[in-house]
């Protein structure tokens, strides 16, 4: 974890627009602030989406901006200080509603081509 | 959002993005790193700060604005380094947009914005009408007997209100404030309160103040309160002096009401209540025609179907009175059209001109543009080439030329000011003049014209860039010497255009200055240099006696004669130019009476038996007046020479008998004069003169000649008059020239104005040529250079080059010759004695084009022509 290896970089890039999804997600269970959120992703998926913290930050204030979440500061529990922390709003649950059920179309749709099942054929 | 949030929110991202690092990098030692490398294990799993905050601002969609500031910064460094191209296009754009948002103003503030009346959109103007007698306008004054009729009849679909706006008092002198001459209306009692004006001091005119007997009352116009009485707030119950008598001041109207009406009015300063005022004669007649009628329409009744109804009822009063001064129609018009009708041409017409100059000024910019990208190819090329977005480009060109418009809109927003300052100064003779206001909608406008400026001069400039691929672009650069057809194509284009526009704009100049030129060399049948004339008129109070008036009349003109300097001197009841001033009908004693319905009508003159030979009317037979012939022996006429052959045809009019001039008693003829005419516009109507020594006249006009300076005679002949009557103020004191100068203003301010816009297009047009001719010869040079190298003649080169210049003109030209035919028409109402199709105005507007094209075509032909081929080689 010391350097740069061969190991992060076979980790795929968080594929372009399940960012936002991803991390709607994440808030379900309650706000978090932005360390937190790409931790936590991180983590869910074992380290396979590997993401630079940073490209969180764009997708966060972009979220907050169409009203999908809101933030806050707030001061940490257990470090006590203040981190910004992200909440969703009732328009984020519906976004992520909708979202969701258009990548699990999408999934299936790319699954049924690559592997066509004895009904299919 | 503002600019200030962005700070703030960049202070907040900056805090978070901290905090978040900081935890990242406390974790990092908990997992037991040491400080220093958990920092820039940190620093890794966050990315480049720099580029975060970027993408983060980005969201925030500010960038669009850095970016645009950025493009403009870039602009206005481009501009700068070509101070010339940018003044001249700022200048050209300037001229453009000053001119229109000039006229614009004018346009909307005098015949858009509607009156400032209550509903204005109802209110309507009645006039009679007289179809088979042509008059100078259809539109003829209503006499009071119709009028009462019109009221009763129509007094479910209208109310309606009756008004003389060319009335006047002499105001008495009082309290050190010198006695003087106010031009005044007489209104029915329901006139202010049907427009729906409300005094801003005591109240306007009831019913009861409008009849015979009531005590005089009189409204004043707030400029006059503010002048003679210096605004003074218990004016109100005072009594003010008109002609002599008494009247108690009741009301002071708004500064903001004015009467514009197509008769005058807007120089009215006392109102009062026409049936306390208007002799009983007048306010029964059906012959007399002293009245404008303004009605306001019930909700739901039209102006047509309030002319129909009484169209049938004039009819009837027609049936009922067959003299032949009672006319038989009635025509209406809305009180706004009543007002400015007059202007409308002359107005449109300036906005088309100004309209023309603005386009030529733009694509005249759009030539300057390409120009200027087309020095800059090589630039343009390269950056496309290395990956500068076409669109980027493209917005670069907008932005130079949105800056460009913007310059000039400003700069063209204070010429407009300043040309409307000077509008409002020389025209306060025109209906409305004082609505003329830059508002909110006016500055709209200006944003518009130079948004619309930008975007065409910009997109045209863009477009032709964006046709030629990079690398062409580049090849070309490398050897220039067939540079820039295409862009050379489109200028041509819009050069063709541009001289086209010119034309119409310049014969539309000829045709108004002809008809100017014509105007002012109009005879109007006396000499006009040094002669001056002065008004006056004694107040029936103090002048009752028609012997105290005649031996008033005598002595002063006696006075003026005895002047040192005075050649000639005489009275008259209107010199010839100024204006209507009465007309009677008549019947011919020997000739046998005409069929009911039908009459002769003449202008009729007052004056004493000097005026003939004072003014210059010459006697064309039999004689003058004689001293004796006054009072009850004025029984004596003159009439005018086209009077003669009108109504005398092949006989000697001497001796005739003419009788019914408004009154009993026979006149007869005695000499016949020369014709004038009442109007400089308008041709000599029959007059008939009769002695201003009786027939009940109670003012003059006095002419005054002298073999020069005749100006420095008003004094002396104010004096004369101040000495008979110190209460009896002069008016109207002008020269004859200075009278007719005022008559003739519109022709001359109209056809000025458009023949300054014409040579304005003429000059640019002229400009564009020479610019793309001389930009088409620098690209060619090295062509030339062979050329004449292989031994081309070098009036070959010349004439090639000349050719290759006047194709757009002279397209140019037929283009501008064909829609000038299509449009001349347009501006026929505000021709004096000239025809659309004036043949002379055509030619030599053709002419000129070609002269000015072949001039500034000539310059880079002869240079072409001229080139040193060694020098023009060596310079590639």
């Amino acid at each position: 974890m010391s350097s740069m290896t061969k190991e992060k970089q076979q980790r795929t890039a968080v594929l372009q627009g399940t960012l936002d999804m991803l991390i709607l997600r994440t808030l379900i269970y309650g706000a978090a602030h932005g360390h937190q959120i790409g931790k936590h992703i991180q983590r869910t998926t074992n380290d396979f989406l590997q993401m630079q913290h940073g490209s969180l930050y764009p997708a966060l204030h972009r979220l907050e901006k169409r009203g999908w979440v809101v933030s806050k500061w707030e001061t940490s529990p257990d470090r006590k200080r203040e981190f910004k922390y992200y909440r969703l709003t009732e328009k984020g649950r519906k976004q992520l509603v909708a979202e969701e059920s258009q990548w699990r179309q999408m999934t299936e749709a790319v699954a049924r081509v690559m592997w066509p099942t004895a009904e299919g054929s | 959002m503002g600019w200030w949030r962005v700070g703030k929110r960049d202070a907040d991202l900056e805090r978070e993005l901290r905090s978040d690092l900081e935890l990242e990098e406390e974790e990092q030692r908990e997992n037991g790193l040491p400080p220093e490398e958990a920092r820039y294990a940190a620093k890794r799993a966050f990315g480049n700060p720099g580029l975060i905050r970027e993408q983060t601002r980005t969201v925030w969609s500010w960038n669009w604005m850095e970016s645009l500031a950025r493009d403009l910064r870039f602009g206005l460094r481009s501009l700068s380094r070509a101070p010339g191209f940018t003044f001249v296009a700022v200048v050209v754009i300037a001229l453009g947009i000053g001119a229109n948002v000039a006229l614009f103003t004018v346009v909307r503030s005098v015949l858009l914005k509607p009156l400032p009346f209550r509903d204005p959109d109802r209110l309507v103007l009645m006039y009679e009408y007289e179809p088979d007698r042509p008059h100078h306008t259809p539109w003829l004054p209503v006499d009071a007997g119709s009028f009462w009729d019109w009221q009763r009849a129509t007094q479910s679909v209208a109310q309606m209100a009756m008004v003389s706006p060319f009335q006047g008092y002499i105001v008495s002198s009082e309290a050190g404030k010198l006695p003087e001459q106010v031009d005044a209306a007489w209104c029915t009692g329901n006139f202010l309160s049907l427009l729906g004006v409300q005094p801003v001091l005591g109240r306007g005119f009831t019913a009861d103040d409008d009849r015979p007997g009531a005590t005089a009352t009189a409204v004043l116009s707030a400029s006059f309160w503010k002048r003679r009485y210096g605004a003074d707030p218990a004016i109100v119950g005072k009594t003010i002096m008109l002609d002599a008598k008494p009247y108690t001041i009741i009301g002071v109207l708004p500064p903001s009401f004015v009467y514009s009406g197509s008769f005058g009015g807007n120089t009215v300063q006392v109102w009062t209540p026409v049936r306390h005022e208007a002799p009983a004669f007048l306010l029964q007649t059906y012959g007399d025609h002293e009245f404008q009628v303004v009605a306001r329409l019930a909700p739901g009744v039209t102006l047509a179907a309030l002319e129909s109804q009484l169209a049938a009822l004039q009819k009837q009063i027609k049936a009922a009175h067959p003299e032949p001064a009672v006319h038989p129609r009635v025509i209406g018009r809305t009180m706004l059209d009543d007002a400015v009708q007059n202007y409308k041409t002359p107005l449109y017409a300036l906005l088309a001109a100004t309209g023309c100059v603005l386009l030529i000024a733009c694509m005249n910019v759009a030539g300057l543009i390409i120009a200027r990208a087309a020095s800059r190819n090589k630039e343009l090329a390269i950056r496309a080439a290395l990956g500068g977005g076409r669109l980027r480009l493209m917005r670069e060109r907008l932005i130079e030329s949105l800056l460009l418009s913007a310059a000039g809109g400003a700069l063209g927003m204070l010429l407009a000011w300043g040309a409307l300052a000077w509008l409002i100064h020389m025209r306060q003779d025109m209906n409305r003049v004082e609505a003329i206001r830059i508002d909110g909608v006016v500055a709209a406008f200006t944003v518009g014209i130079i948004v619309l400026c930008a975007l065409s001069s910009g997109l045209i400039s863009a477009i032709s860039a964006g046709t030629k691929n990079l690398l062409a672009g580049l090849q070309e650069g490398s050897r220039s010497h067939s540079g820039g057809t295409t862009r050379a194509m489109l200028r041509r284009v819009l050069l063709a255009i541009e001289v086209g526009l010119t034309v119409v704009l310049l014969v539309g100049a000829g045709l108004l200055l002809k008809s100017f030129e014509r105007l002012r060399s109009a005879d109007i049948g006396v000499p006009i240099n040094n002669t001056l004339t002065l008004r006056l008129g004694l107040p029936d109070a103090r002048y009752s006696e028609p012997r105290k008036r005649v031996a008033f009349f005598e002595q002063l003109i006696a006075g003026v004669r005895a002047l040192p300097g005075v050649s000639g001197a005489g009275l008259v009841t209107a010199a010839p130019g100024e204006g209507w001033n009465g007309d009677t009908n008549f019947t011919i004693v020997e000739h046998p009476p005409l069929p009911s319905g039908q009459g002769l009508d003449f202008m009729l003159r007052g004056t004493e038996p000097g005026y003939f030979s004072a003014i210059g009317l010459p006697v064309l037979k039999g004689r003058v007046f004689r001293q004796a012939e006054r009072l009850e022996r004025a029984n004596v006429v003159l009439i005018s020479r086209g009077a003669a052959q009108q109504y005398f045809p092949g006989e000697d009019p001497i001796g005739k008998h003419i009788k019914d001039i408004g009154g009993n008693g026979v006149w007869e003829v005695i000499g016949v004069v020369g014709d004038v005419r009442w109007n400089i516009a308008q041709p000599p109507l029959p007059t008939l003169y009769w002695p201003i020594y009786g027939n009940g006249y109670n003012f003059a006009t006095v002419v005054v000649r002298a073999p020069h300076d005749v100006e420095s005679l008003a004094v002396p002949v104010q004096k004369i008059v101040a000495q008979l009557d110190p209460e009896l103020p002069v008016w109207g004191v002008m020269t004859l020239r200075e009278a007719i100068g005022k008559s003739t203003a519109d022709s001359e301010f109209d056809s000025i104005l458009v023949m300054g816009f014409a040579v304005i297009a003429l000059v640019l047009a002229a400009a564009g040529l020479y610019g793309v001719l001389a930009y088409l010869v620098a690209q060619r040079t090295a062509e030339f250079g062979i050329r004449i190298a292989l031994g081309a003649r070098r009036e070959h080169v010349l004439r090639k080059v000349l050719v290759d210049g006047m194709r757009p003109a002279l397209a140019g030209l037929i283009i501008g010759l064909i829609s000038s035919a299509a449009s001349v028409h347009l501006i026929r109402s505000i021709l004096y004695e000239t025809q659309p199709f004036d043949p002379a105005v055509f030619t030599s507007v053709a002419g000129l084009l070609l002269f000015v094209a072949t001039a500034a075509c000539l310059v880079p032909a002869w240079r072409a022509a001229s080139l040193d081929p060694v020098q023009a080689l060596r310079n590639e």
